[in-house]
């Protein structure tokens, strides 16, 4: 495909990854955290890690919303499907995601619930509209990038009058993550962040300048193609050896500084932030997610079926919230790859291919496997 | 989850939508989150709606440098100086 396949060049790459060898400091570790789980998906499925010198070390973020999805939050949706009968609307990524009672959105849906998996907010309004006698509500998950396509549904189904579509409202941000990731006590050490893709084409390159402003940290962003990747490393290569810190963008063919001010526009009109949500990993963050502004309230599933969030406890072995918070590695979690596999996740960070367990336990066990 | 891909415009439609064609497979997609778009764009499709028009001279620019990239490593593995 025209501007995919460019960007995996692998001889481009093995010439980006000998500058990296070369201007690498021998005696300086870099810790660089990618912030989201397509470049986490991109590294491990290109084997970009190989590609690095052992001190240029990559750790994983929280950047996957299905990963950073609390289990009360997919509770709500089951609920709504199972107990009051709603069509349930959903993207994909959630169809696996473990909840309580040993249930997925999956397992519902074979027990008898109406969960469909749809591709785009659009097919959620037909739904909507083929279905007037049904409830229908759509299961609204992810970070910036998916927000404005939520925004446009709410705002055509007020305009047509489709009174029985309404969203049960996750949508995330992604700064305020960051913000938490170099705050929480005990945290994981970074010298710089590989910023989001396709949420900066959302929200522009400006609001990761406090991070190089008030934190000393670099951020580049970065396409999520495994050259924009390697790219991207050699940028913060170069500014943590010359002591910079600053927002730096290598995926310039879709981000600008002040990013895509109509969708921006969209989704403050629709959104306004929740003063609190909580996060799997991260805990419960001030003003880091969106809720529906009182004019769209009658879109708001939580209230209109009186279905509140209730907080649930992570299985007991399951370590994705150290995983997400960058303090440990996949293969360190005791029930990674032999009890939680991706035909049997426990956590939800082996759900998702963009997963950090998912994606190690797809293409990197090999470098733990003695011949 | 933040999935998207580059894919052009072949067609305007109504509705604000256009047709695109994602490496020979035609779909319809929502263009009410940009501006501007014309035929031959191409755009960054994201969960069937375009989130940017890609910048192609930009693209051009960012293969450049890693052919740049290139360059400089030919040139030092053949025992010159960097330019």
């Amino acid at each position: 495909m025209k501007y995919v396949d460019e960007f995996r060049d692998g001889e481009l790459a093995k010439n980006i990854a000998a500058h990296i060898a070369r201007e690498t400091a021998p005696q300086t570790v870099y810790r660089l955290m990618e912030f989201c789980g397509g470049h986490t998906h991109a590294i491990s499925r290109y084997g970009l890690a190989d590609l690095l010198p052992a001190n240029v070390r990559l750790i994983h973020g929280p950047g996957c919303p299905v990963c950073v999805l609390p289990v009360g939050r997919v509770d709500q949706a089951i609920r709504l499907a199972t107990k009051l009968g709603v069509i349930l609307c959903t993207y994909a990524d959630t169809m696996r995601v473990p909840a309580s009672a040993k249930l997925t959105l999956m397992r519902a849906k074979a027990a008898g619930a109406d969960v469909r998996m749809i591709y785009s907010t659009q097919d959620a309004l037909k739904i909507a509209r083929d279905n007037p006698a049904r409830e229908v509500v759509f299961l609204a998950i992810g970070f910036e990038t998916t927000t404005p396509p939520t925004a446009v549904a709410v705002k055509q189904a007020q305009a047509e009058g489709i009174s029985n579509f309404s969203i049960l409202c996750n949508h995330v941000l992604t700064p305020p993550a960051m913000h938490a990731i170099l705050t929480v006590a005990g945290g994981v050490a970074l010298d710089g962040f590989i910023g989001p893709a396709h949420v900066s084409t959302v929200i522009g390159s400006e609001p990761y300048e406090v991070f190089a402003r008030d934190y000393a940290k670099p951020v580049v962003i970065a396409g999520f193609e495994p050259l924009d990747v390697l790219q991207a490393i050699l940028m913060l290569i170069r500014q943590i050896n010359e002591g910079r810190a600053a927002v730096e963008n290598e995926f310039t063919r879709a981000v600008t500084r002040q990013g895509n001010i109509k969708a921006q526009a969209l989704v403050s009109e629709v959104f306004e932030l929740r003063d609190f949500f909580e996060w799997r990993g991260l805990g419960t963050l001030p003003l880091s997610a969106l809720k529906l502004r009182a004019e769209f309230a009658d879109f708001n599933a939580e209230s209109k079926f009186n279905c509140d969030y209730l907080p649930v406890q992570d299985h007991k072995a399951c370590e994705c919230a150290a995983i997400l918070r960058g303090e440990k590695a996949p293969q360190q979690c005791k029930i990674f790859g032999t009890v939680c596999t991706p035909e049997n996740p426990v956590g939800s960070c082996m759900v998702s291919s963009e997963g950090a367990c998912a994606a190690h336990y797809s293409f990197g066990r090999f470098r733990e496997t003695t011949i | 989850m933040c999935l998207a891909i580059p894919v052009r415009v072949e067609q305007l439609t109504p509705g604000d939508n256009a047709i695109v064609n994602l490496g020979g497979v035609k779909k319809e997609i929502s263009l009410s989150l940009v501006e501007d778009v014309s035929v031959g764009d191409y755009v960054i499709l994201h969960v069937g709606y375009a989130l940017q028009k890609l910048d192609i001279d930009e693209a051009e620019q960012t293969l450049a440098l890693f052919a740049e990239l290139n360059a400089h490593t030919d040139i030092q593995l053949a025992g010159g100086s960097p330019a």
